[in-house]
């Protein structure tokens, strides 16, 4: 019998303390990938979406709420622009495309936005077609939005006032949906989109307001442009903000929160040594049950040498028992998280696109679990024969 | 001219001594044996009452204590003399070992408890020598027991099959029947004898047990040999 037949049996004679210990690392393993790839992951799904475009127009105020807003339907409108606005930067010689949103009703929480059918120049209908006319009380529904709102081509609905569910009333307004967009892994997915004129004109808005947007998204010809109109709007203008480069935006937005990422990384960290530990406590107790048999095996021959490696040996199975778990582990926590990113940002993560944290983490792991199983080791190195063979009274 | 033929002793015991500290701080001696040999294939019964050193004798022949002087050769080889993992490769290669309480592993079955004999020697290990071993010992039924689902008499025959595992030249036993009833008893003793005869090994037994020992044409005094317990026996 070799080292892994004797690890193996040892392991399956304390198949409660194994099964244990195997936990607790798998859920550590586990934490410890999931911190990293939907970090590395939601970033790269923020940066993708950001990159279909260039700039946002908007009232005045703070370029990342504006971007939140605007792209990733997230957080507050900040304030309105009139629609001269619009026009004008639409008319803009290095404007590629300019599309208007306008926002501030919701469906059972799904946001219902003002647009232009030019909004969906890259996406694809699934089911149905786009509005006809820019006051038709017709909707086309994001993916995401139509298979959680349960609703299909022909269905209907009233919009709610306000941006999140449980608004201060119904509006009249009464909107039939005529398509459904295919999924686009973007914030696209989750939204109720109406033309612009409706959310305008809806009854119980400001009327005053009716010529107001909340923000232009916009594509520009060259990325020399952007700063020439950062200039125009930033610096030299006072009433409107340009942000730009949107993607810059969203990654600053992750190095502001890089601390809570090192923070998390830490817990991960510390998670991990402590359920590395957790081998060596789940071994070193088990010591005592297993002097006889270590005793046994120096008493056939076993060298001292023999059973130092086989007890980190035990240890090291245990840390790749815990590892192989620990993607099971990760699949269903990056699930849930998965579901959670994309019911608030519309973002989609590919949780199983290769990260360098799926190598490095396990092999970590198991690495920390063998050093954590060598002070068990020289316990059974240590072990007394002659003692170790006299029956416990 | 005529030649010279030595034949050299399986085991040779020369002045093999072994003395412990007491917790009061005086040196206890408890094994002295002057001389003792085995040829091959020879066995020895050794009548011994309990506290009288056999255990530390038997593991100072195993080399699971070190002596503190003299020699013990194991066909050839001294292995007081050895360093400690030469000893434990010296006990794999070419010694096995019945115990009281049989020391079987409860995690393993009774077929990889003697396969277990031989897997720290030279060589590979060999099952199907361990599943002839168990068949000879009565035991084709119960390969794959557990020591738990054994009873003490099927236990102690997986015990003897694993001490022969490894085709020793030289098989410890001490105190074997200790937990067995008579007729078990008779039975074991019955078995580990023929079981040695037919691997050729020598055995060399302890026991306080007289039908144990009456079994055995060769029996010595331990007492008489150990000349630690005279010397205790004398002081008190």
């Amino acid at each position: 019998m070799t080292i892994p037949g004797l690890v193996w049996r040892s392991l399956r004679q304390h198949a409660l303390s194994t099964i244990v210990t195997a936990l607790a690392l798998a859920l550590a393993g586990g934490l410890l990938l999931t911190v990293w790839v939907v970090k590395t992951q939601a970033q790269k799904s923020f940066t993708d979406v950001a990159t279909n475009f260039d700039a946002v127009l908007g009232a005045r105020g703070s370029k990342l709420q504006l971007v939140l807003n605007a792209v990733f339907f997230m957080e507050a409108s900040t304030a309105n622009l009139k629609e001269a606005d619009y026009e004008q930067i639409r008319r803009h010689p290095a404007v590629a495309r300019a599309i208007p949103i306008a926002m501030g009703d919701n469906l059972r929480g799904y946001r219902v936005v003002g647009t232009i059918p030019a909004m969906f120049a890259e996406a694809e209908l699934a089911a149905g077609r786009l509005w006809e006319g820019d006051e038709a009380p017709e909707a086309v529904l994001g993916s995401f939005a139509a298979r959680q709102l349960g609703l299909t081509v022909g269905s209907e609905f009233n919009p709610t006032h306000g941006l999140a569910e449980g608004g201060p009333h119904e509006h009249e307004d009464h909107y039939e949906v005529v398509g459904v967009l295919a999924p686009t892994n973007t914030p696209l997915d989750k939204v109720v989109w109406i033309p612009v004129h409706g959310v305008q004109h809806m009854d119980g808005h400001n009327a005053a307001a009716a010529d107001e947007l909340s923000a232009v998204l916009i594509k520009l010809r060259s990325p020399a442009a952007g700063f020439m109109l950062d200039a125009m709007f930033n610096r030299q203008g006072n009433a409107l903000t340009f942000a730009y480069p949107v993607a810059t935006i969203v990654a600053d937005l992750f190095g502001k929160i890089g601390w809570f990422d090192r923070v998390l990384a830490l817990v991960a960290y510390l998670v991990g040594v402590v359920s590395a530990a957790t081998v060596l406590v789940a071994i070193y107790n088990s010591m005592s049950a297993r002097r006889r048999d270590l005793a046994i095996l120096r008493a056939l021959g076993a060298r001292r040498r023999t059973l130092f490696g086989a007890v980190v040996l035990e240890a090291t199975a245990l840390g790749v028992i815990g590892m192989a778990a620990s993607f099971g582990v990760f699949a269903v926590i990056v699930q849930v998280v998965a579901a959670v990113i994309r019911h608030e940002t519309g973002a989609v993560i590919d949780p199983w696109a290769w990260h360098p944290v799926m190598g490095w983490a396990p092999l970590g792991m198991v690495t920390l679990c063998a050093l954590g199983g060598v002070i068990p080791a020289l316990k059974a190195y240590r072990t007394d024969v002659a003692a170790g063979l006299t029956p416990e009274s | 001219m005529a030649s010279v033929i030595t034949f050299m002793a399986l085991l040779d015991i020369t002045d093999l001594r072994k003395a412990y500290r007491n917790p009061d701080g005086q040196r206890a001696e408890v094994v002295q044996v002057p001389a003792l040999a085995l040829e091959a294939g020879q066995q020895v019964a050794l009548r011994g009452a309990s506290g009288s050193g056999k255990t530390t004798f038997l593991h100072l022949l195993a080399g699971i204590l070190a002596a503190d002087s003299g020699t013990v050769r194991i066909d050839g080889q001294d292995m007081a003399a050895l360093a400690e993992p030469k000893r434990d490769r010296l006990r794999a290669t070419a010694m096995g070992y019945i115990f009281q309480t049989f020391n079987l592993l409860q995690g393993h079955t009774a077929l990889d408890n003697v396969v277990l004999g031989m897997a720290f020697g030279p060589g590979k290990v060999d099952r199907p020598h361990a599943r002839a071993l168990l068949e000879r010992v009565g035991l084709a039924g119960k390969l794959h027991h557990f020591p738990r689902q054994l009873s003490t008499g099927q236990q102690q025959r997986v015990a003897v099959a694993r001490a022969l595992a490894n085709r020793p030249k030289l098989v410890l036993a001490d105190e074997p029947t200790g937990n067995l009833d008579p007729r078990n008893a008779r039975e074991a003793i019955a078995l580990i004898r023929e079981v040695c005869r037919e691997n050729g090994a020598a055995l060399l037994l302890v026991s306080h047990d007289e039908d144990v020992l009456m079994q055995f044409d060769d029996v010595r005094d331990f007492t008489a040999l150990n000349q630690a317990a005279h010397l205790r026996e004398v002081a008190s």
